[in-house]
């Protein structure tokens, strides 16, 4: 029997998608049950009062959560976001409903052995609701009470063997794409890379020191699959430096109709047949395919866009000098308009056997930079719009290069240095005067 | 109820402490035909709407079936997640950075067998519960954010709007019949926690009316240099008011250059700013993230504002469902939505969806703005 009566929010039951209102009362119901005998750490109805709160909201047209209040573990200055309910006395079971972030497997590959686990512990000390997972990447579990955060904490830590992810003005919960684990572009393993990077960083990932926050994404080759190049302070992108190797004969097996070109992906619709010329050769974007008969390329002018090779899998294949590109600053709107991750390093090797030294070496670099230069609460997206992007090649320690702008600068609003110029700035007007008259 | 301790003793808290270990190795959960053929992989094929093949270089295949979820969910639906993979993928299950589900097979059978299982899960209301689909040329599921579920800053629900477009969405989740992938995605704010600015098809929670201010808390709930430092158009001033005869420290704002960005009540609680009328959605296209022929690219603002109706958004719905189904009727096989528009032309966009152009889409926020202005007189009547 449902705590509050929810008429709107019922009308989201029904419609082929899956339904959170069916879901929440399925746990409603669990909970109230209680067939395994728990004993419950918080509130056994909070998900009836957050459907009853929610209800409220789709009524009132606001939401009924108040700003967050600093919680936490001890030590940590992230990993818990604070929430309470705003009208705690009509919904008790919600009044504290604080997050847990917690950090998720890089690719997000589980054993039902993990699943469970974590299911148990925040069966018996949270609401019984998560997300899978944050937009971030952190496996989200939605709403406990304060005294539960350490006893949460312990067993996840003790128990799991896994750590609370990132939040506040800190590195993010670094998320990657399935990478090498079950994609053939993928070229650098980027999950390992970014299991790495997340260990190497705990420090930076749970005490709060930056400007503001600081996400890695890492996409194993340019399709993109975690929008690094759109969500991340540093994106990591998969790359390569030589040609794509092409297999004549599949491609004459794509061109006869015998393979279905995009791997399938457009199947639902009669496109006719497949046209190598229409499809690929005039859709390379550096215009530097041709056919006639047999695929050539002229790998010199590629850009590595990746559609020749997303239409025929069967028959081209990335190249063999792989490694990966680094873009700086993508952000949201919030400040200064959205960003896209601007190219500070075309190419680099993604090395395991020295522990990835080069891409940490520029991390650090970066990170110094920013912490030195960055304003509280600015992206590094901004601070580098604001100092410019030859103030953060500079400061990374790496070579400028002219893949790293679109064109060259439209003005010629130069700052030079005193050091650029013969003789310095250093000047005498007495001496000037000799040769001009007042 | 009794406190059940799990070990930890809050008068030492630092006794037995564990932490800065990270996530666990990803190692540890891969499927074995994944974890054998890492990084050997050859080739796939999207057999049919939700189900993908890889073939490894060594010959191994595996299978994979993909449904989507609402991201939200219980114990009890993960269990339910738990016991399919049980059965039919050796106890393993990946989530999708779109929050779709993924469980590795052996043979093209079982993934068949697996695909009508997970179609037959229905919730008691109608919905299913694991629907197949979300690959090729068609929508997957969408990213969103919290919403009026969980955050204090929202314009909007995510969890209903996306499922109320899922809903209108749903054929082209289990076909392939787009001419590209089209991604959407959900966030309730300007901090687009789920950060849309370059989907296919943006859903985006906006406030319209500047912040409300609580004078007689502001001073003990904030700190005023934090709020008036917080706000980017700098429409926040410190000042002072005088109630029921008392003179309260609080601020002032110049309302007229309030961009409704909620910055500021993020840095304080005294400056709410959610309001049932004035709240709702824009509707923002023609973005993506892929290298795949153009560029990655932001969305853009098509239509400024769309109110709230829950529980089923009739409108966001009607207008998105009115988009994609102009641009599936109008691009070019492989062509994104935004590549589309481009081709033809955002003014003829906008006559071909029939959706009305308004001063509020012409950008005026700072630099940016210029760059979105036609310096050209190559326009289309
Ligand atoms: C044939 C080429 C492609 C292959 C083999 C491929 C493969 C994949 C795989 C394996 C995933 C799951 C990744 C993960 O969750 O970590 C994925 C997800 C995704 N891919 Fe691709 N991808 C291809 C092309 C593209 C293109 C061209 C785009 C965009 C233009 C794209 C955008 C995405 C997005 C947004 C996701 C998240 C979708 C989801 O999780 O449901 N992909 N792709
Ligand atoms: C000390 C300052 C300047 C001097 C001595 C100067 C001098 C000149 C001269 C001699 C011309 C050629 C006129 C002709 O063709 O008959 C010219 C053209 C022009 N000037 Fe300036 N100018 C100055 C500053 C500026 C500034 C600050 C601007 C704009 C901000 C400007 C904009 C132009 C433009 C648009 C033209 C026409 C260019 C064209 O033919 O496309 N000038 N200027
Ligand atoms: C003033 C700025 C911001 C504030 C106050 C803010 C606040 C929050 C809060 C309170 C949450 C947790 C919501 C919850 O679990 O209840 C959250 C989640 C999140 N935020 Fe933000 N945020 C801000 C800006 C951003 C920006 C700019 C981004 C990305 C560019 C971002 C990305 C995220 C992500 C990915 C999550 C996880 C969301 C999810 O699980 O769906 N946030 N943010
Ligand atoms: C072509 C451009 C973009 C596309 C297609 C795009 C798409 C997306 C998508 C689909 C998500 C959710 C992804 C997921 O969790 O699977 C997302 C998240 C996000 N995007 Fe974008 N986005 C783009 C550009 C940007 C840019 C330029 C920024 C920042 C300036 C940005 C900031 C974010 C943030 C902050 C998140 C959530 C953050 C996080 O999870 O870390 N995006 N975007
Ligand atoms: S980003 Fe590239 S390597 Fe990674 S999953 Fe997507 S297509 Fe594969
Ligand atoms: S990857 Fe792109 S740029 Fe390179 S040859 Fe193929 S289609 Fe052309
Ligand atoms: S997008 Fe805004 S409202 Fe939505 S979860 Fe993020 S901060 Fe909260
Ligand atoms: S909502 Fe944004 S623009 Fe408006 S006053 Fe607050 S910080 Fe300033």
């Amino acid at each position: 029997m449902a705590k509050h009566k929810t008429p709107l929010l019922d009308q989201l039951e029904s419609g082929p998608w899956p339904s959170f209102v069916s879901d929440i009362k399925q746990e409603a119901d669990a909970r109230a049950k209680n067939e395994q005998g728990l004993d419950y750490q918080i509130p056994v109805d909070c998900p009836d009062d957050l459907l009853g709160v929610l209800e409220m909201s789709y009524t009132d047209g606001e939401t009924h959560w108040k700003h967050g209040g600093i919680v936490g573990v001890f030590g940590y200055g992230g990993g818990v976001i604070g929430r309470y309910c705003d009208q705690p006395q009509m919904f008790p079971g919600v009044a504290h409903f604080h997050t847990v972030r917690v950090a998720q497997p890089n690719g997000k590959w589980y054993n039902t052995e993990l699943l469970r686990n974590l299911v148990k512990i925040w069966d018996l000390r949270g609401s019984g609701l998560t997300n899978m997972h944050g937009a971030t990447g952190d496996i989200v579990f939605l709403g406990t009470t304060t005294p539960q955060l350490e006893e949460i904490f312990w067993e996840l830590t003790h128990d799991l063997e896994i750590d609370l992810g990132g939040s506040g003005s800190n590195l993010r919960t670094p998320a990657t794409c399935l990478g090498m684990s079950r994609c053939e572009y993928a070229c650098y393993d980027s999950q390992e890379l970014c299991y790495n990077l997340t260990q190497e960083y705990q420090d930076e990932l749970h005490r709060p020191a930056f400007p503001y926050k600081f996400k890695f994404k890492f996409d194993g080759c340019p399709n993109g699959c975690v929008a690094a190049i759109a969500r991340s302070d540093l994106s990591f992108i998969g790359t390569w430096k030589d040609e794509i190797k092409i297999n004549q004969e599949v491609v004459a097996a794509y061109v006869g109709g015998e393979i279905a070109p995009n791997a399938g992906a457009h199947a639902g619709r009669d496109w006719g047949a497949f046209d190598i010329q229409k499809e690929v050769v005039d859709l390379c974007p550096s215009k530097c395919i041709s056919y006639d008969g047999k695929l050539t390329i002229d790998n010199k002018e590629c850009v590595r866009c990746m559609h020749c090779i997303n239409t025929m899998p069967r028959a081209l294949k990335i190249g063999d000098e792989r490694g990966c590109s680094i873009l700086c600053g993508a952000k949201a709107p919030i400040l200064d308009g959205p960003q896209m991750g601007s190219l500070l390093v075309p190419f680099i090797e993604v090395n395991k056997d020295d522990d990835y030294q080069a891409i940490k070496d520029i991390v650090e670099n970066i990170w110094d930079w920013w912490m030195e230069e960055g304003k509280n609460r600015e992206r590094i997206g901004e601070t580098m719009k604001r100092l410019g992007m030859a103030a953060l090649i500079d400061a990374a320690g790496v070579p400028v290069d002219a893949r790293q702008v679109q064109e060259p600068r439209h003005n010629p609003y130069i700052f030079w240095k005193a050091e650029d110029v013969e003789g310095g700035w250093e000047r005498d007007i007495n001496d000037f005067r000799k040769r001009h008259q007042r | 109820m009794a406190f059940i301790s799990s070990g930890y003793n809050p008068d030492k808290p630092m006794e037995g402490r564990v932490s800065d270990i990270g996530p666990r190795h990803f190692g540890e959960y891969l499927p074995p035909v994944i974890k054998e053929n890492f990084g050997k992989w050859d080739y796939h094929e999207i057999i049919e709407p939700g189900i993908l093949l890889h073939v490894a270089l060594s010959g191994d295949k595996t299978y994979t079936v993909r449904a989507g979820t609402a991201r939200l969910m219980s114990v009890t639906h993960i269990r339910e997640i738990c016991d399919i993979a049980d059965k039919f993928s050796g106890g393993y299950v990946r989530f999708t950075t779109r929050n779709n589900l993924e469980f590795q097979v052996e043979t093209e059978e079982a993934a068949k067998e697996l695909k009508a299982f997970l179609n037959d899960q229905k919730f008691p209301g109608g919905a299913y519960k694991f629907p197949v689909g979300g690959t090729g040329a068609g929508v997957t599921n969408i990213v969103h954010t919290q919403g009026w579920v969980h955050c204090h800053t929202p314009a909007t629900d995510a969890s209903g709007t996306v499922k109320a477009t899922m809903d209108v969405v749903f054929d082209d989740f289990t076909d392939m019949k787009l001419p590209a992938p089209v991604r959407i995605s959900m966030a309730c704010c300007l901090n687009m926690c789920g950060a849309v600015h370059c989907s296919d098809i943006a859903i985006l929670g906006i406030h319209r009316k500047p912040p409300l201010i609580d004078h007689k808390f502001l001073d003990n709930l904030c700190e005023i240099p934090l709020a008036v430092a917080a706000c980017p158009t700098g429409a926040v001033r410190p000042s002072k008011v005088e109630l029921d005869g008392e003179t309260y420290k609080t601020v002032a704002i110049k309302e007229e250059r309030c961009m409704f960005c909620g910055n500021c009540y993020t840095m304080c609680p005294s400056l709410p700013l959610s309001d049932g009328e004035g709240d709702g959605i824009a509707i923002m296209v023609g973005g993506k993230i892929s290298n795949r022929i153009t560029k990655p690219a932001f969305s853009k603002v098509v239509v400024p504002f769309v109110p709230n109706e829950p529980p089923r958004w009739p409108t966001l719905t009607k207008t998105i469902k009115k988009i994609l189904d102009t641009y599936a009727k109008d691009a070019n096989k492989y062509e994104r939505l935004g590549d589309w528009a481009n081709r033809i032309g955002w003014e003829r966009f906008f006559e071909k969806c029939d959706l009305p152009f308004s001063e509020h889409l012409i950008d005026d926020f700072r630099d940016p703005a210029y760059y979105t202005w036609r310096q050209t007189t190559q326009f289309k009547w």
